[in-house]
């Protein structure tokens, strides 16, 4: 009976007694929702239009956050630093797509999915030479990110908000709708769908499967950088974010694959439960650090009842 | 001219179906033996023992674990470090718990705890399929390294939160802990995992082999067939997880002699995963070959500068690794995304029709 209280009364009645500590856990959840959704946008993006699990993803945000560093440590201004680096994740979208995608054409799932973990691994060991392993602080006020707190006080309580935080979530919701946007009105975006839902249909109207690979990679590239600074701002820009990658995957999992708008509430949902999980749960009964699992325990139960996940396309098999 | 088959003459399907259906096959396998038994261990040194050939054979025990699980039944699975650690755990708590146990036992009984768990995590691949399955794994991986940190029963309550392997003798011989030969515990682990690699040859041969394929190949077909789904694919769970767990147990009390939860992290599931992709999916042999190469490649680049002459630092080494690595595994899918044994497999059939083409 104690137990049984201490699961699913105490935490609620915790929620209930202290409402503006639950709103800041609720508000660190969002951000860290947000920026797991932004990871997997860059997953479904190139898995929509390749059919490739891309486990490189996370180590792109590392990589494209390193460049942008390690460039203005050399002295190049902030600003210049940020289109330089976006050339960088072009070029290294050019040369995935050369040297290890195009020969890859038509392997199977599983091989490419392999080529990608191959291809983080060499990002690390370059990404180290040439940046170093420690870890650095990100850019923030050069690029003009405000820093400061806004503090309010909600039922008597005190909230505060990281200035940041607004402008990471602000950043993703404008970076969101412009790539709606383009998938939907621009011609490339179409191109891009079109690939995503028949590869040889979109091929036999003309549509360059190298041209499309080359700028979904560069896409999620570009994803990465905005990842990369956002994460960055919070926590320093190391190898460490590595792991978020993987904190992406349950998010993908709840989606759906290909999925958008999975890959959107995904996140929020994954960053907001596993926070309460965390503080109210966690702590309290499981001696805490909760956040490394709970993500996936949750995405694998809701996938026992949904196999293909929130959002994700229907699972149609036939013999 | 040395794999001529000429002259060797099948009457039955019995003998077409044999395990070496061409002689110089089972010479070369003979051979092979003679050298592991024999050869190696009486001109390998301690250094050869722990950092190359130990790690071998553990590490292509594990991967012999995922391929069953992977390149027979199909179910991909990415939290193998997770159940070598249920095994390396189990084994510790056995070996505590009944110190007169002996350790083959031990080990032998280590692996059912991790085929448990297996089963249980593997309960999912009923509804979930491919790369879904393949993060539901994760959440195994996770959990369980996050279980071995947190609940302290596992390591006796210790102050460093790591397990240490106690000094454990069999037939008077010391095999396992700090004061053990690295002779001894080569032979130990080449006859656990000749052992196992026999059983895993015959498995895979025979009847449920052919069920776990045809599962791989297309489970709706395979159902439609009169294939129990459930059976076969938690059968192959069971099997790889106990095979895994072995591996494990292995790892920790005959080459590492400590283990912490890192240990069992997520880069050793990655290890064992390259090892499968780069020997060949559902191939026993690839296993051999992908260790060979994945615990060879480090040791062999770690030696390439001190001979070169060259002054590079000990973390540049480690830097260079990791990307050479990357590359070898890049290179490797796109020469050959069957892996090394598919290799193995042309060369011989281009060396049974030598000197003619075809």
């Amino acid at each position: 009976m104690d137990f049984l209280n201490s699961i699913l009364v105490k935490p609620f009645a915790d929620m209930a007694g202290a409402p503006d500590f639950l709103l800041q856990v609720l508000w660190e959840g969002l951000v860290a929702g947000v920026l797991y959704a932004l990871i997997a946008l860059g997953f479904v993006l190139i898995y929509k239009s390749s059919r490739i699990f891309n486990f490189a993803q996370g180590i792109m945000v590392v990589f494209a956050a390193l460049t942008l560093v390690g460039l203005h440590e050399k002295g190049v201004p902030a600003l210049l630093a940020v289109p330089l680096t976006l050339l960088v994740m072009f070029i290294l979208a050019v040369v995935i797509e050369r040297v290890v995608l195009r020969p890859l054409v038509n392997q199977p799932d599983m091989i490419l999915f392999m080529a990608t973990i191959g291809i983080t691994l060499f990002l690390v060991g370059f990404g180290e030479i040439i940046f170093g392993g420690e870890n650095k602080v990100m850019i923030t006020e050069q690029l003009y990110i405000p820093t400061g707190s806004i503090e309010f006080e909600p039922f008597g309580g005190f909230v505060s908000i990281e200035q940041k935080d607004v402008t990471a979530v602000v950043g993703a919701i404008l970076l969101v709708a412009g790539l709606i946007l383009f998938l939907n009105r621009s011609k490339m975006g179409r191109a891009i769908r079109a690939l995503g839902d028949d590869h040889q249909a979109a091929l036999s109207v003309g549509i360059s499967l190298s041209t499309i690979w080359v700028l979904v990679w560069f896409i999620a590239g570009v994803i990465a950088l905005v990842t990369g600074i956002v994460w960055g701002a919070r926590a320093g820009v190391s190898f460490a974010l590595e792991v978020i990658a993987f904190k992406a995957l349950p998010v993908l999992m709840l989606g759906g694959l290909e999925s958008v708008l999975g890959a959107i509430v995904g996140g929020l949902a994954i960053g907001i439960l596993e926070k309460l999980f965390e503080i109210y749960w966690g702590q309290p009964l499981l001696g805490g650090n909760t956040e490394t699992w709970f993500a996936f325990v949750f995405a694998l139960i809701v996938l026992l009842f949904r196999p293909q996940g929130l959002f994700g396309e229907r699972i149609i098999e036939r013999v | 001219m040395l794999y001529r088959t000429v002259g060797q003459f099948k009457t039955s399907y019995h003998a077409d179906h044999a395990l070496f259906p061409v002689k110089q096959d089972a010479w070369l396998l003979g051979f092979i033996l003679l050298i592991a038994f024999v050869v190696l261990p009486a001109t390998a040194n301690e250094f050869v023992f722990n950092a190359l050939l130990i790690p071998v054979l553990v590490y292509a025990l594990a991967a012999l674990g995922l391929n069953i699980l992977t390149g027979y039944a199909g179910q991909l699975s990415l939290g193998t470090g997770a159940f070598m650690g249920v095994g390396a755990y189990a084994c510790y708590k056995l070996v505590t718990i009944f110190p007169e146990l002996n350790i083959v036992v031990a080990i032998a009984l280590s692996g059912f705890f991790s085929a448990a768990v297996g089963v249980a995590f593997g309960l999912p691949s009923l509804r979930i399929k491919g790369f879904y399955l393949a993060i539901a794994t994760l959440a195994a991986q996770f959990f369980l390294v996050w279980l071995f940190e947190k609940w302290a029963w596992l390591y006796n309550y210790n102050s460093s939160g790591a397990i240490q392997v106690p000094n454990i003798d069999m037939f008077g011989l010391t095999v396992a802990g700090p004061n053990a030969k690295a002779v001894v515990q080569y032979y130990f682990v080449l006859c656990v995992v000749c052992l196992i690699t026999w059983f895993a040859i015959n498995i895979t041969r025979g009847r449920i082999g052919r069920i776990w394929k045809s599962v791989r190949d297309m489970d709706i077909a395979a159902e439609l067939v009169g294939i129990n789904l459930m059976k076969a694919k938690l059968s192959a769970f069971a099997v790889s997880s106990y095979i895994v767990g072995v591996a494990g147990a292995l790892f920790v009390f005959l080459w590492r002699g400590a283990a912490e939860p890192v240990l069992f992290d997520i880069p050793l599931s990655f290890r064992v995963l390259f090892i499968v992709i780069i020997g060949g999916m559902g191939s026993i042999l690839g296993n051999y070959l992908g260790a060979v190469l994945i615990v060879a490649l480090p040791v062999l680049i770690s030696f390439v500068p001190g001979a070169l002459g060259l002054p590079v630092s000990s973390a540049m080494v480690e830097h260079l690794n990791t990307m050479i690595v990357g590359a070898t595994i890049i290179g490797f899918l796109i020469l050959e995304p069957h892996g090394l044994a598919r290799l193995w497999a042309i060369i011989r059939e281009k060396l049974v029709i030598w000197p003619f083409p075809h």
